[in-house]
């Protein structure tokens, strides 16, 4: 049995598919469903730039199997901003704070993001940011900014 | 990357686990988060022709109270050995040592069993395991059975898991009133894995002698190393300074890490020393504290 018929919710939607069983669940998302807002840094959970929620918590797309989701809910980066282009809260931050550069760490950071603000309803030490983003690599901009850009999210949400 | 075929098994339950482990267990690799399998995966280092995924295997998900233990399932993920008030209450080490492993995107997919079954010298719950002096349940359709961590981990990535068998549950002993622990580690970056590390649980007496004393460092050795001349030496003594200073660099000359780019091995020796007095100091001072009534 390498071929797997599996029913994955994807932002929203009933994605029902035959799909190869060695197929990663980053790899479905781009190729098969072309979500390509999840991006394939490392390919084995060092970067966190393919960082989606799994059931609402943060999980690698590049450390799982898609026929491990069966059944389940994920959702991408492509669920947090409105239909008509309103940018999600965390997205208005990062994008007020310039806590991107070349973009390509982004959308790990908004996922891991949007789960650790939901889960931690009051504003978080400096020190309490650095170790939820400590799963995500950047390049470009350095730290920063992303911090600012975290705090500013929370103040937009209220 | 991209993992190579392989067949894809989903057992329901325990005994469903157990009889496909019995037909194809030499061609079969069980995956239970599969944090650490399925980047062997990716990069072509393993490639079994049945993967097992005990991912809904719901026996063997759950943390419970035993008398002396809390026992935890294979399958149980590491997020929820966090954020367990019963581990807090009754094993705080594990508290302490989890919030090492990986990054919390790692812990939500990442299981006891799984860390456990992989046995990486560094890794932290084997240390874990071994310095509270834990057990390990393992099964096959055939039998059940027991095992110490050194019976269990027998060197780097290798442990006595014959091919038919998994692990069931995990046992870590309940940290005895009057005593402290400490979980100690330097990584290069949080989440990496530890260079040295060391968990330590002493418990002292009412003149404030340690009573008991036990220690294991990862990342030191090709298995978790219970340094037991230090713990004897410990036992019956005041934690004073110099018994403290004393107790951690005396089996030093016993530790064989590897060097690598990250850190040379007299690096590693050193810094098991300097890691062991700290984690002593603390668990000292949370004993004095009363911090597990």
């Amino acid at each position: 049995m390498s071929n797997y018929t599996v029913k994955i919710k994807v932002n929203g939607k009933v994605i029902d598919k035959e799909i190869e069983s060695r197929w990663l669940l980053s790899d479905f998302l781009r190729d098969k469903l072309g979500l390509t807002g999840t991006h394939v840094g490392c390919e084995h959970g060092v970067c966190g730039a393919c960082t989606v929620l799994l059931n609402g918590e943060p999980v690698r797309s590049c450390l799982m199997l898609a026929v491990q989701a069966d059944g389940l809910e994920v959702e991408t980066v492509e669920s947090l901003a409105e239909e008509d282009g309103t940018f999600h809260p965390i997205q208005q931050a990062f994008a007020n704070n310039h806590a991107l550069q070349c973009g390509f760490c982004t959308p790990g950071f908004l996922m891991s993001m949007k789960n650790f603000i939901e889960t931690h309803p009051v504003l978080p030490t400096d020190e309490e940011i650095r170790e939820a983003i400590s799963g995500n690599l950047c390049r470009c901009t350095g730290y920063s900014n992303i911090i600012k850009a975290v705090k500013e999210a929370y103040a937009l949400k209220c | 990357m991209k993992p190579p075929k392989f067949s894809y098994l989903r057992p329901n339950s325990l005994l469903e686990a157990l009889n496909m482990l019995a037909e194809y267990g030499d061609d079969a690799k069980i995956m239970s988060g599969g944090q650490s399998l399925i980047p062997l995966l990716n990069m072509r280092l393993s490639t079994p022709g049945y993967i097992i995924d005990i991912g809904r295997v719901e026996e063997l998900k759950g943390i419970r109270e035993k008398e002396d233990a809390i026992v935890i399932g294979g399958m149980t993920r590491h997020v929820d050995v966090e954020k367990s008030a019963l581990v807090q209450e009754k094993c705080p080490l594990l508290t302490e040592g989890i919030r090492w492993v990986g990054h919390n995107q790692i812990r939500s997919r990442g299981t006891i069993g799984g860390s456990i079954a992989h046995a990486d010298p560094s890794a932290e719950l084997p240390c874990m395991l071994t310095a509270l002096r834990g057990e390990i349940v393992i099964v096959s359709s055939e039998e059940e059975m027991t095992l110490s961590p050194e019976e269990f981990f027998l060197s780097y990535l290798l442990t006595s898991l014959e091919p038919n068998q998994l692990i069931k549950e995990i046992r870590f002993p309940k940290i005895k009133k009057g005593s402290g622990y400490a979980f100690e580690e330097v990584a290069r970056r949080h989440g990496d894995f530890a260079l040295v590390e060391v968990a330590a649980v002493l418990e002292l007496d009412y003149d404030g002698t340690i009573a008991d004393a036990k220690i294991a460092l990862g990342g030191a050795n090709s298995v978790p190393f219970i340094p037991e001349a230090t713990e004897e030496f410990l036992i019956g003594k005041l934690p004073d300074d110099s018994i403290i200073k004393e107790a951690a660099t005396l089996q030093l000359d016993e530790l064989d890490p590897e060097g690598d780019i990250h850190g040379s091995k007299e690096y590693r020796r050193y810094l098991s020393g300097v890691l062991l007095e700290r984690a002593l100091y603390k668990a000292v001072e949370r004993a004095r504290e009363g911090v597990i009534a």
